[in-house]
């Protein structure tokens, strides 16, 4: 499979009155055409301003993409005019945001935000557009789709209002699509309904992925490959399978230790990761997660560890991640 | 009064019941017109509960958005008043209390809410949120004492006592709840609606929230309503497990007997949609989504409200309402196709 976008190096700060917040530090990763790639951690991470930011979406002030490069299709979109940025959003690549209440817009109709795209990107007739707007809406799953199309946001339920969004995202056929928490706002039912709705699209149309979220279920259920952010940095990635039968970062490990899990009766009181997430105003040239972490060595005070391999297509960045995989072998 | 409703899951072991909600409904009024307003309709957020707590106990209850879960509790905590049914606290009826009684069972029944950055008085500081229960209800009337009595608590939910002259805004959200939960603690209560308690807080902080509910729980022998969606979570912490879905509990059961063998289809269909965090046990499992959305409550389906979804429904599950049965030993279903 060719690469489709690659990440490399992205940096992008916030300037706040508490200081400079570097929101994401530097990461690095690829995602391959018709993959489903997950950037998984918890709020301040970084996984959503990384995702903003291949987008081109973060606000200045505060926020600005301060280094690195984001190849896609051939070129690099951080050096992308304005202008030609407009091309590629909702065209080459499509974005479902977290809250379907908010990102329609309330006083235009679905017909036309749907049909608004294709006309701008696609040049084609507002009669054609409308067709095949029609044709997307009974694609993700909306009953009765010619009326919708002169419905207001208001009419739908949330559930229906991120069909919405996922038959937008589609409407240009882009090759990449970014969700960001595209489930978090939605009961598990229509989770499960709106999350098997994209796999099932995406690999019919062969279109790649890239789903950000806390939920570690999520991920496991529907990700080919797992990038774990902590602090503005990945810290861990691999296919789905060694994230989850072999973590090598302490962090990754603990988050997985800390949920419970429904299929399984309770054994025994939860292992907490101890202690609360950093400021990502006062990070020191330091491992961020060694306040938190059962493995922390001398040397973690003064280095960040880069991302080495530990096994093919795994990576984590931990000094201590043959003690983290050995003593972890000894337990279970 | 009229004959009691049946105890309808009161299992033959069941020790003794600290809270019984029987036969609850909860309907709130819809209006049309701004000068001459009239009700056109009501939303059945609750409308015909039935189940008892026992001492010691912590009860699920879980279910989907807009299913009267935490209306249930608020009725519980008499924040609102329910239209029928009666809830009944160690024998009473909460509902016959006169003021002054009630005030003081109000000390006995304390809530833990869901957002801990709306639940705290942003102009107070961490020690007079705590605080003010002990001082409103003249239980600890010197300030001395109070001050104590707040430290200890802070101590009690894992924070420095320092924080006691800090603003809410300066914590975090998980530091935040702990404040939650101490101020509920302050008055020494039994029984404790946690209303989506952990629910609002990252991945790596619920897991330190649940272990102290669970020590708490042990150390003052308090006795949960747990109101959550998160059934991962459920299944950890509770004993029994209440299911709802559009105003009535579908199916009660013990909690591994809930999570091992659930019964009524709409229970299938929920556990169903819950991803496993294991991309193995993921890959292996059968995901049959269940189709179409929750009905409104304001007009909810005949019969079974469940029917128009369900994957079992028969033409009768349209006329008439399953009431809960006893399958298995204290598992009640509300199917009739089971």
């Amino acid at each position: 499979m060719a690469t489709l976008l690659e990440v490399e190096n992205l940096q992008t700060q916030f300037l706040t009155s508490a200081g400079i917040v570097k929101a994401v530090d530097g990461i690095s990763y690829d995602v391959e055409e018709g993959e489903t790639v997950a950037i998984v951690g918890e709020s301040g991470c970084g996984k959503s301003v990384g995702a903003l930011s291949i987008m081109r979406l973060i606000p200045w002030p505060p926020g600005r993409i301060i280094g690195g490069a984001v190849h896609f299709q051939g070129k690099d979109l951080v050096k992308l005019s304005d202008a030609e940025m407009r091309h590629v959003r909702g065209r080459q690549i499509g974005m479902v945001f977290q809250e379907p209440m908010t990102s329609l817009n309330p006083v235009l109709t679905i017909g036309l935000q749907l049909t608004e795209t294709m006309r701008h990107h696609l040049g084609v007739t507002q009669e054609d557009a409308d067709k095949r707007a029609v044709d997307l809406l009974g694609m993700v799953g909306i009953s009765d789709p010619a009326r919708r199309l002169k419905q207001y946001p208001h009419h739908l339920s949330g559930g229906m209002r991120q069909r919405v969004m996922i038959a937008l995202a589609l409407s240009c056929e882009p090759k990449l699509i970014i969700a960001d928490e595209p489930t978090t706002a939605l009961d598990v039912t229509i989770q499960a309904q709106i999350l098997e709705l994209m796999k099932g699209l995406t690999r019919r149309l062969g279109v790649a992925l890239i789903v950000i979220t806390h939920n570690l279920g999520v991920v496991a259920r529907y990700a080919d490959r797992v990038n774990v952010m902590y602090a503005g940095k990945i810290i861990e990635r691999g296919r789905a399978h060694d994230i989850y039968h072999r973590p090598s970062h302490p962090y990754t490990l603990a988050l997985l230790k800390s949920v419970p899990r429904m299929d399984q009766p309770r054994k025994a009181k939860l292992d907490p990761v101890q202690g609360q997430p950093p400021d990502l105003t006062r990070l020191d040239a330091g491992c961020a997660f060694r306040p938190r972490c059962a493995y922390r060595a001398e040397r973690c005070e003064r280095e960040f560890p880069s991302l080495d391999t530990v096994a093919p297509g795994h990576v984590a960045a931990c000094f201590e991640t043959a003690r983290v995989t050995r003593l972890e072998k000894v337990a279970s | 009064m009229s004959a009691m409703p049946e105890r309808a899951f009161a299992a033959p072991h069941a020790g003794d019941i600290l809270l019984s909600v029987r036969g609850l409904k909860m309907h709130f009024p819809v209006y049309e017109g701004a000068l001459f307003r009239k009700v056109i309709g009501h939303v059945k957020a609750v409308d015909g509960v039935d189940f008892d707590i026992r001492r010691g106990e912590t009860l699920g209850l879980v279910g989907e958005s807009g299913c009267g879960k935490t209306t249930t509790g608020r009725c519980i905590l008499q924040l609102e008043r329910p239209s029928a049914g009666e809830i009944l606290f160690n024998g009473k009826n909460l509902a016959e209390l006169d003021r002054d009684a009630m005030r003081a069972m109000r000390s006995r029944i304390q809530v833990i809410f869901q957002d801990p950055y709306s639940s705290l008085n942003p102009r107070m500081t961490v020690g007079d949120i705590i605080g003010e229960p002990m001082k409103v209800h003249g239980t600890e009337p010197d300030r001395a004492k109070r001050d104590r009595r707040v430290r200890e608590l802070l101590h009690t939910v894992g924070l420095n006592p320092r924080f006691a002259d800090r603003y809410p805004h300066e914590m975090s959200g998980g530091q935040r709840q702990r404040v939650g939960i101490a101020r509920a603690l302050s008055l020494q209560p039994e029984f404790i609606v946690c209303d989506e308690a952990i629910s609002a807080l990252d991945v790596s902080i619920q897991a330190q929230i649940i272990n102290l509910l669970e020590d708490l729980r042990d150390q003052f022998n308090l006795t949960y309503l747990f109101i959550a969606h998160d059934l991962s979570v459920v299944r950890h912490l509770c004993h029994r497990v209440a299911v709802m879905y559009l105003g009535k509990v579908v199916e009660l059961a013990e909690c591994d007997e809930l999570f091992d063998n659930p019964m009524h289809p709409y229970t299938r269909a929920l556990l169903n949609a819950v991803p496993i965090p294991d991309p193995e046990v993921e890959a292996n499992r059968p995901h049959q989504v269940i189709q179409g959305e929750v009905p409104s409550p304001i007009n909810p389906p005949s019969g079974c409200v469940f029917h128009p979804r369900c994957t079992l429904a028969v033409d009768g599950c349209k006329m008439s309402i399953p009431g809960l049965r006893e399958l298995r030993p204290g598992h009640w279903v509300a199917c009739t196709e089971v």
